[in-house]
């Protein structure tokens, strides 16, 4: 086991003065890919804005600490330049901001970039489009992975890159994803795993009610959620014992 | 005297529809004088003004020129190989020349709109005569630059654009004025005739000072087929501006769209709208506004459409951005249907800048402020002209130029 890269100390998160995330902890270290599971609304979409450190998500105790540094009070963009990267699931469009123009401040090899466009089969017109401005469910997923790939970050976090993507698409995406994920960290977002029949997850989580009940094996874990859904989490004891002690 | 000039007098009184009224009797009529010269020998620092109103001194780079100055014309040319394409001359030298052309004068604006329109004819101070001959397309832009270099000036043009049957072109005027001068009115009128088959682009950059006022009045008829493209952009502060243009589809599939994008700082008063009106079968229009106010700035965002057709379409893009507290957008669209069949539409909106763009900007690396200055600048994208590359680039630029120097 490498180094710890991420580690998550008793964090508690609010937005708008309500609590969403529960003294949560997390350790993952380099070269670890962690998969975090949980039915909607469970916190996994803010518990990625708070280690993005998004103003909104303000944290009232714990720590994050990113390659050993405490990142809790640093600016976003200081966070990414240590090296996160983000693909995000709903991401805003922004009229007239062209995708070609982020992805070369994220890497000034344009012939990376063609590169990269061709692993992931987007055309070259797609960079004179306005980010995310009526791209369809696929386009989204594209293009994130594409910014989070041009980044070359050794950290990244994928808030479900598999969800609205047709069969041929995942295909592209998840080998890509793979190939990405070689000698780097990562933690991924799924609800249906299907992004697990490409990549290799060391372990998984299950986030309910804010905070992180179980932890295992992926295969496992994604096995039981399947099926008997969150219930299973619910009755078994780990998990209550756990939120007893909420 | 003439009928035109009686409903002048009786005009000169009346107030604008809309915006803020002027004494008009505070302005100067003494221009300074300016004799004819080629345009690269005027002086460095009006050249650079009309720069940045993308008026260029290299003739190469547009096929025809017209420069004036307060009230004096100094330039005048056609580039050679555009001769037997294109006529650009002063709308004084035009009406001497064509006695058809008073069909057009006043023929879509009426002289008495108001006390602006009533000023042009009583007190015209030329302006342009541009003509695309039958057929002709003309790929490099032509330019006209109107230019102040007097304080306190009042200046009133007339200018008619004919489109005639065919061609294309594209048409950039700059109107700007001196670093010394801060105060004064430019009263603008522009009657635009778009030809069966014609098309034009009309771009027009304002760049005027803290307290000069400007009202341009113009109206476009366009013909079976045509195509008649307005771009609009004004950054820099002034007094008041006020202008609300209109575009008549007269002919059978006539298409008419309007771009603005307007830049509200200091404590200017902006009221600026663009209407459409389709008169015949499968006319089509698009009205697309983009208003960024700042300081204390001002803004009405008009626009209207008007279905008198049916099987007419038209479309309403109202956005604002406001980047303070004191600032104001009013988005005003409206929608008049007085045909079955005709389907028009609109949408407004007016916010802050989006925290979650921001957010999402600087989760790829950019910080606070370069995302703001990204999403503002994005705002202003100047390809919704839908111009040709070159052009647009240059214009891009001329936006990049003051969104840096705003941000």
């Amino acid at each position: 086991m490498g180094k710890p890269i991420l580690e998550i100390q008793d964090l508690s998160v609010e937005v708008s003065g309500k609590r969403i995330l529960n003294d949560v902890n997390l350790q993952i270290c380099e070269g670890e890919v962690h998969v975090l599971f949980g039915p909607n609304g469970s916190g996994k979409s803010s518990l990625i804005m708070a280690i993005l450190g998004f103003p909104a998500y303000k944290v009232v105790s714990g720590k994050i600490l990113f390659k050993g540094r405490d990142i809790t009070s640093l600016p976003t963009n200081e966070r990414v330049k240590m090296g996160i990267g983000v693909a995000f699931q709903n991401p805003p469009a922004i009229r007239g901001v062209k995708l070609g123009g982020i992805l070369s401040r994220l890497t000034p090899n344009e012939e990376k970039i063609n590169e990269l466009l061709r692993k992931v089969k987007i055309p070259s017109s797609f960079l004179e489009r306005d980010v995310n401005l009526g791209f369809s469910g696929g386009e989204i997923k594209k293009s994130e992975v594409l910014q989070v790939l041009a980044q070359n970050s050794d950290f990244l976090i994928l808030d479900e890159p598999d969800s609205g993507v047709d069969v041929e698409n995942l295909r592209v995406l998840g080998t890509v994803i793979n190939e990405a994920l070689q000698g780097r960290s990562a933690l991924i977002i799924t609800h249906l795993g299907v992004i697990l029949q490409y990549i290799n997850a060391n372990i998984a989580h299950v986030l309910m009610n804010g905070t992180i009940v179980c932890s295992g094996n992926p295969t496992r874990i994604l096995g039981q959620i399947l099926n008997e859904g969150y219930a299973w989490c619910e009755k078994c004891p780990k998990v209550k014992t756990l939120r007893c002690e909420l | 005297m003439s009928e035109g000039k009686n409903a002048a007098l009786r005009a000169l009184n009346k107030p604008s529809e809309f915006g803020p009224d002027l004494d008009i009797s505070q302005y100067s009529r003494q221009p300074k004088n300016w004799e004819p010269c080629p345009i690269s020998s005027l002086p460095k620092d009006i050249l650079e003004k009309a720069v940045e109103v993308g008026v260029l001194p290299e003739q190469e780079s547009r096929s025809a020129t017209f420069f004036q100055i307060d009230h004096s014309v100094i330039f005048k040319a056609v580039q050679k190989i555009f001769e037997d394409k294109i006529e650009i001359m002063s709308a004084k030298e035009a009406l001497k020349k064509y006695d058809w052309l008073k069909d057009y004068w006043w023929r879509i604006v009426s002289v008495d709109t108001d006390k602006y329109t009533a000023l042009a004819e009583l007190y015209w101070d030329q302006g342009y005569f541009i003509r695309i001959l039958e057929d002709q397309k003309v790929i490099i832009p032509l330019q006209a630059c109107l230019f102040i270099s007097t304080d306190n000036l009042n200046q009133n043009v007339h200018n008619i654009i004919i489109a005639e049957p065919g061609s294309e072109a594209q048409i950039i005027t700059g109107c700007t004025l001196h670093s010394s001068v801060q105060r004064g009115l430019h009263v603008g009128v522009t009657e635009f005739y778009i030809k069966e088959d014609a098309k034009l682009t009309f771009t027009m950059i304002h760049n005027w000072a803290q307290n000069f006022d400007s009202r341009p009045r113009s109206g476009a008829i366009i013909e079976d087929n045509g195509l008649f493209v307005s771009n609009y952009m004004c950054f820099k502060p002034l007094k008041s501006l006020q202008m609300y243009p209109v575009a008549y589809c007269r002919g059978v599939n006539a298409r008419a769209r309007f771009n603005t994008i307007i830049y509200g700082v200091g404590s200017s008063y902006i009221d600026v709208g663009s209407k459409i009106v389709l008169q015949n079968e499968g006319c089509r229009g698009e009205v697309i506004s983009r208003t960024i106010a700042t300081d204390r700035a001002q803004i009405y965002a008009r626009g209207l459409l008007q279905g008198e057709h049916s099987d007419t379409k038209a479309h309403l893009e109202c956005r604002g951005l406001l980047l303070s507290d004191e600032a104001v957008i009013y988005a005003i669209p409206e929608i008049v249907a007085k045909a079955k069949g005709a389907e028009l539409s609109h949408e407004a909106a007016v916010g802050k800048i989006s925290e979650e763009q921001v957010q999402y900007l600087m989760a790829r690396g950019f910080s606070k402020s370069e995302a703001e200055a990204l999403i503002v600048r994005g705002f202003m994208d100047v390809s919704i002209f839908g111009l040709p590359r070159d052009l647009e680039k240059e214009i891009q630029r001329m936006v990049d130029m003051t969104t840096e120097r705003a941000l």
